[in-house]
């Protein structure tokens, strides 16, 4: 058979891609009288919104505000404080005010472009520090501690304390968001959308209609890129479409052109960061009191989880015996930042990168020597939140990305570059990570899959999962065929649809493939089931006997091994009446979270990795390059090698463009200025590491029961791109004397890295 | 007046007379002809999603943004796009192949552009070098991949064979589509349309302009198109001087620029991308008169001076003092810019140049700056140092240029704030600017000291 479990597959659309076959909703044929809609943003961040006037012109079929919501003028993921529309209060420039629906596009953009907005404008927080002065929070501060770290901080022979900041990021999906709806009988909606949370999208459209939810029907066949940013905001965007296809009875796209989108929706959460951390004299964590200040923007969105997700990762993979770590959701009036990929992991682990350089430094110590002293040890510690580390890949990881970046000798190597190098330095830094893996709320670890065999043997795969790029539909097939032992090519992946399998969980968190991939198994497996029951009663042969393999079902009976193909055995069955449809579920056993206390085993397992990762920079403009970058990653027994080496490169890459050249930039009155690829810029091609060696972890099966003891592999290698960012650290080190603790703010801008440098060498 | 605009769309003839001529290609692509295979990305000719390839009659292909380019400025071309690759037999091209195999798509929809990248890269000749794909890639952004198995597949599609495009009939007069967008073809037809339509925005390349019918959706309503005045695509490299025609695009400048100034090899590849430049013209970057354009800062150390010509007759105007202010000229409603002509080297002459952007490739400046020396016997005789994105337009650093004659490198750096006080913005704060100009001054000090040392980390 081709294509099962373990092996390298392509994705399924990539000849589509390459031929432009492949459809994404802007490309869908419009039905006859389809409509285009664009929203009204408020051009200021905060105030009282007095009037707002849309002209009505030649082809403008309706303009839509909050008092044309039949149902809730709310479309929060989470708790209920995000109007559709604003109304009263205007908390943030680029709210959506009102939305233009017209017969052609530019109508409605011009349109929305004219409106007449007046507000009476306020004084706007746009910084964390604001905020925190202020104890603006759209929540509670939330608290994870073990142990006694106040106590033990006393205690603890070394000391020190920092402070520091990491930016937030665009995901910059290279299709802005967009939804097409399309009215039917009785006021029933199909939303066609690009959203990494099909149910989500038919909750917001029934909660803004009114309507129950089996009245709307999400369809996802493909995303042009999500990273998180299509999980809550896609929601707004189909629930506005859909609320004007209500509106007018016909069909409207709405699309949000790249610089709306920019403006519009939210981002990665930028943090700030405060704290002590306690240490012996050999480097070793004794208690670290930190606070983690997330930059939430107007409203909640997923800002729980992500502060939730940052805290549970402060230990990254390290042994912290007394931990206190708070996170802040700073509400201030800017885009409601959300999801992307590491939801907050990213900006947990970088905590502890931060204090063992510095104590490295103090103690006069190797970085990486300090980082091993530190790893949680493969005895079973467990987390500040309880959880045993009782699968444990770090020294392995670490042994192995020493060896294959040859760490020593080139150590060495660029020590002597950098003493007698007058403007060009290089840094090098290794980075270990443990990264868990689920939805820190138990209730979303669940999915549903559908399968049906057809008569002639095809299989049609349905699941809850959306495809996004990163080859989910490919690996869920992998297990399909893996079941039935047929070819890959004899299954087809079908749109996600609600209508198919209802009550979903976004596609997010890496465990895409994790959770629908069993619950397709479930689906396939009790079919096969009946199929091996059905052909033992037909052909006499006991159950254990019949194998299914290469395409073929043998029933091996005493003296006689007769085989039919699987195609026959389909049709057999069928003409036996037997079921060859299922359902199929899965929900991921073990995990439990008290998220008052911050306590339990939110996480069914741990996926590991590690970086080596060289850099260069200058001391005169502060550009810096990466050179060269040795990755290690832990993806358990891999479904489909060749699509996990495309999510690590990738993830890496994104998460080096978050640390060096991405950088949101607003206004002093809270305009976001980087609002297009021109002024905001991800990395190039030539930004990639120019040496790039990048593995998986071989030999190294899930010790959890996971799909095919395969692991996640969606989020954790972002967090590897860490390395670049302590690398850059340790290149303006270089710049000093070597042995000056670096404060470097993410992103390392040219303009950063020279300010860093200027404070290491003043000394 | 009504004519049509009349092109080759992969391979077949088309003529449009309906349609408005500053409908954005790609829009027309998409919304009229249904080949949705062409993305739109960005709008602003940043992300590549949207590129297609111009097919010159040589057999050259050119990669450009379909999102920024007006249907009017397609007339005489030859264009295909990611539909028109496949063969007659509907087997995947080359390169399709080659990018499918090389697992290079993952959510796919930058895809079609970067193959239509690699169709034009491909077909050039050009070797596979890390160096010249990434110069071929620079205008396309993936936000998947990390890159790494694209570079891989651009290494496999080399010595595609391109066949010459057969473009339509070339107009000999001027043209008008929907009497609002005319394309003359001559000096003199240029300047009668110039005096009579003042109102018109003259359009060459159109890769800032477009951006109003893309981005903005709000397209001038009447241009003059100079892409097609031949006075206006010369390129007369003499002696002494050599002259570029005001529409004389990057793509065919560098060549001509590099042999000359070498420095500028590196420099012009950052200018933009390979869509950009095959669109965008020399011309247009001094008449937009933008504080950060890349090439000003160059001209001006090359004490370039511009043919200004109108009904009225001829000027020749030297560059520095054609800026007037923020995105203001001297040029009269009626001139148009005919040329440009800078001044070769002469003996003990070097000339020098650094772009300081948050991205190295296709980025605009925090910092340019473009230096032209005369060094005898170790001593600096003359100085022109000119910078972008210190100013409100691009500008001499003439304090600078007299403290370096009279006191050497480190009095240059501290005059320079006498010749700036730079503005805060998104790709940096005055500080940072006047700072990296000094430090710039600084690394111009250690390339004379040791050429051969590296002195950016692009060396490494």
């Amino acid at each position: 058979m081709k294509g099962g479990v373990h092996t390298a597959q392509r994705h399924d659309s990539a000849l589509k891609h390459v031929t432009g076959q492949a459809v994404y909703i802007d490309d869908m044929p419009e039905p006859a009288g389809t409509l285009h809609a664009a929203l009204v943003l408020s051009p200021v961040a905060h105030g009282r919104l007095k009037k707002l006037d849309v002209p009505r012109g030649s082809g403008i079929v309706a303009v839509l505000g909050p008092d044309d919501i039949p149902g809730k003028n709310d479309v929060a993921a989470v708790g209920s404080d995000e109007p559709l529309f604003a109304f009263d209060r205007v908390s943030f420039a680029g709210q959506p005010l009102a939305m233009v629906v017209a017969t052609t596009l530019d109508a409605a953009r011009h349109a929305a472009e004219r409106a007449t907005i007046e507000i009476d404008e306020e004084p706007a927080i746009l910084d964390i520090e604001t905020a925190l002065a202020a104890k603006a929070y759209v929540q509670a501060p939330q608290t994870l501690l073990r142990g006694d770290p106040d106590a033990a901080m006393t205690a603890a022979p070394h000391k020190l304390s920092a402070e520091f900041t990491v930016g937030g990021q665009e995901h910059f999906y290279l299709e802005s968001q967009i939804a097409f709806a399309l009215p039917g009988e009785d006021g029933d909606i199909v939303v066609h959308s690009s959203t990494q949370h099909p149910t989500e999208v038919q909750h917001i459209c029934a909660r803004l209609l009114g309507c129950d939810f089996n009245r709307v029907t999400t369809i996802v066949r493909r995303l042009g890129g999500g990273f998180g940013g299509k999980e809550s905001n896609a929601s707004w965007v189909a629930g506005a479409a859909a609320l004007a296809a209500n509106h007018t009875g016909r069909p409207v796209k709405l699309r949000l052109p790249r610089e709306i989108d920019m403006i519009a929706t939210g981002k990665r959460h930028p943090f700030l960061y405060r704290y002590t951390v306690g240490f012996d004299g050999e480097g070793r964590v004794l208690a670290l009191d930190a606070m983690l200040a997330a930059d939430a923007g107007w409203s909640l969105d997923l800002t729980p989880g992500v502060v939730a997700r940052a805290l549970t990762h402060t230990d990254n993979a390290y042994w912290i015996p007394h931990f206190r770590a708070v996170g802040y959701s700073c509400k201030t009036h800017k885009q409601s930042n959300t999801a992307f990929r590491g939801f907050g992991g990213p900006q947990g682990v970088v905590i502890m990168e931060d204090a063992l350089d510095r104590i490295a430094l103090q103690l006069g110590r190797d970085p990486n020597e300090v980082r091993a002293l530190n790893f949680y040890s493969e005895a079973g510690d467990e987390t500040p939140y309880g959880q045993k580390v009782d699968e444990n890949h770090l020294p392995r990881l670490w042994a192995e990305v020493k060896r294959d970046s040859d760490y020593a000798s080139r150590r060495a190597e660029i020590d002597a570059f950098n003493k007698t190098s007058p403007v060009l330095k290089r840094g090098l830094a290794l980075f270990p990570l443990k990264f868990g893996i689920s939805f820190n709320i138990p209730h979303m670890n669940q999915a549903g899959a559908l399968v049906h065999v057809y008569s002639d043997g095809s299989i049609r795969l349905n699941h809850g999962g959306t495809e996004m790029g990163q080859g989910l539909f490919i690996k869920v097939a992998q297990v399909v065929a893996e079941v039935f032992k047929v070819d890959i090519d004899r299954i087809r992946p079908s749109a996600t649809s609600t209508a198919e399998v209802p009550n979903t969980s976004p596609t997010a968190a890496s465990t895409g493939s994790d959770l629908n991939g069993w619950a397709a198994f479930a689906a396939a497996d009790t079919i096969r089931q009946r199929m091996i029951a059905y052909a033992a009663e037909h052909f006499g042969a006991a159950q254990g006997d019949i194998v299914f393999d290469d395409n073929t079902v043998r029933i091996a009976k005493p003296g006689s091994n007769q085989v039919v193909s699987f195609d026959e055995l389909a049709k057999l069955c069928y003409l036996g009446r037997v079921p060859l449809s299922s359902t199929g579920y899965y929900k991921t056993p073990k995990i439990h979270w008290d998220g008052a206390k911050m306590k339990g085993r939110p996480f069914f397992y741990f996926a590991f990795g590690a970086a080596a990762v060289e850099v260069a920079i200058d001391m005169l403009t502060g550009e810096s390059r990466v050179l060269r970058a040795d990755l290690v990653q832990d993806c358990g027994a891999s479904l489909n090698p060749a699509i996990d080496l495309g999510q690590i490169e990738g993830a890496f890459v994104q998460g080096q463009g978050w640390l060096t050249c991405e950088e949101l930039w607003w206004d002093k009155r809270g305009r976001l200025k980087t609002a297009g690829p021109s002024t905001y810029k991800i990395p190039g091609s030539r930004d990639a590491p120019a040496v790039f060696n990048v593995k998986m972890l071989d030999n190294a099966p899930a010790k959890e029961a996971t799909i095919f003891r395969s692991k996640a592999v969606g989020e954790p290698p972002l967090m590897l791109a860490t390395a670049v960012w302590t690398a850059l650290k340790d290149a303006i080190a270089a710049t000093g004397d070597g042995r000056t603790p670096v404060r470097l703010d993410a992103p390392a801008t040219p303009e950063r890295i020279l300010a860093a440098i200027e404070t290491v060498r003043v000394r | 007046m009504a004519d049509s605009i009349r092109f080759t769309l992969n391979g077949e003839p088309v003529e449009v007379g309906e349609v408005s001529p500053m409908t954005t290609l790609l829009d027309w692509l998409r919304d009229r002809r249904g080949l949705k295979g062409t993305k739109e990305g960005c709008a602003e000719g940043d992300c590549g999603a949207c590129t297609v390839v111009l097919e010159r009659a040589d057999g050259r292909h050119e990669a450009m943004n379909a999102c920024i380019a007006m249907l009017g400025q397609m007339d005489g071309q030859a264009i295909r796009t990611i539909e028109g690759l496949r063969g007659t037999d509907g087997a995947p091209h080359p390169v399709q192949r080659a990018m499918a195999e090389a697992d290079a798509t993952q959510c796919g929809f930058c895809t079609p552009g970067f193959v239509m990248t690699a169709y034009a890269y491909a077909s050039g000749g050009e070797p596979a070098e890390l160096e010249t794909i990434h110069d071929a890639l620079a205008g396309n952004l993936c936000r998947c991949t990390g890159y790494r198995p694209i570079v891989e597949a651009m290494t496999k599609v080399v010595g595609v064979a391109a066949e010459p495009a057969s473009l339509p009939a070339p107009r000999v007069q001027s043209a008008a589509f929907d009497g609002r967008f005319f394309a003359p073809r001559s000096l003199g037809e240029l300047t009668a349309l110039r005096a009579e339509h003042p109102e018109a925005l003259l359009l060459a390349g159109g890769t800032d302009l477009g951006l109003l019918a893309s981005r903005s959706r709000k397209p001038p309503q009447a241009a003059i198109h100079v892409a097609h005045v031949p006075e206006l695509n010369v390129i007369d490299a003499g002696k002494e001087q050599i002259a570029l025609g005001a529409a004389v695009t990057y793509a065919r400048a560098m060549p001509v620029l590099v042999e000359s100034f070498p420095a500028l090899r590196a420099y012009l590849a950052r200018l933009g991308s390979r869509q950009i430049r095959t669109q965008g013209t020399i011309g247009g970057n001094i008449g937009n008169a933008s504080p950060i354009g890349d090439m000003p800062p160059v001209l001006l150390a090359l004490e370039t001076r511009l043919t200004l010509v109108s009904v009225r007759g001829t000027r020749e105007v030297p560059l520095e003092e054609f800026f007037t202010g923020y995105r203001k000229t001297v040029l009269a409603p009626d001139e148009v810019i005919q040329r440009l002509t800078l001044w070769r080297l002469w003996e003990g002459e070097s000339f020098h140049c650094d772009k300081v952007s948050k991205r190295r490739d296709q980025d605009i400046s925090t910092v340019a700056g473009a230096y032209r020396l005369r060094i005898k016997g170790g001593r600096i005789e003359d100085a022109r140092l000119a910078f972008g994105g210190m100013a409100a337009t691009p500008k001499r650093a003439s304090h600078a240029e007299a403290a370096l004659l009279k006191d050497g490198f480190e009095a240059a750096r501290a005059a320079l704030a006498q010749d700036f006080q730079p503005l805060d913005d998104w790709r940096g704060t005055a500080a940072y600017r006047l700072r990296v100009a000094a430090n710039l001054l600084r690394r111009l000090e250690l390339r004379l000291a040791d050429p051969a040392r590296p002195v950016e980390v692009e060396a490494l």
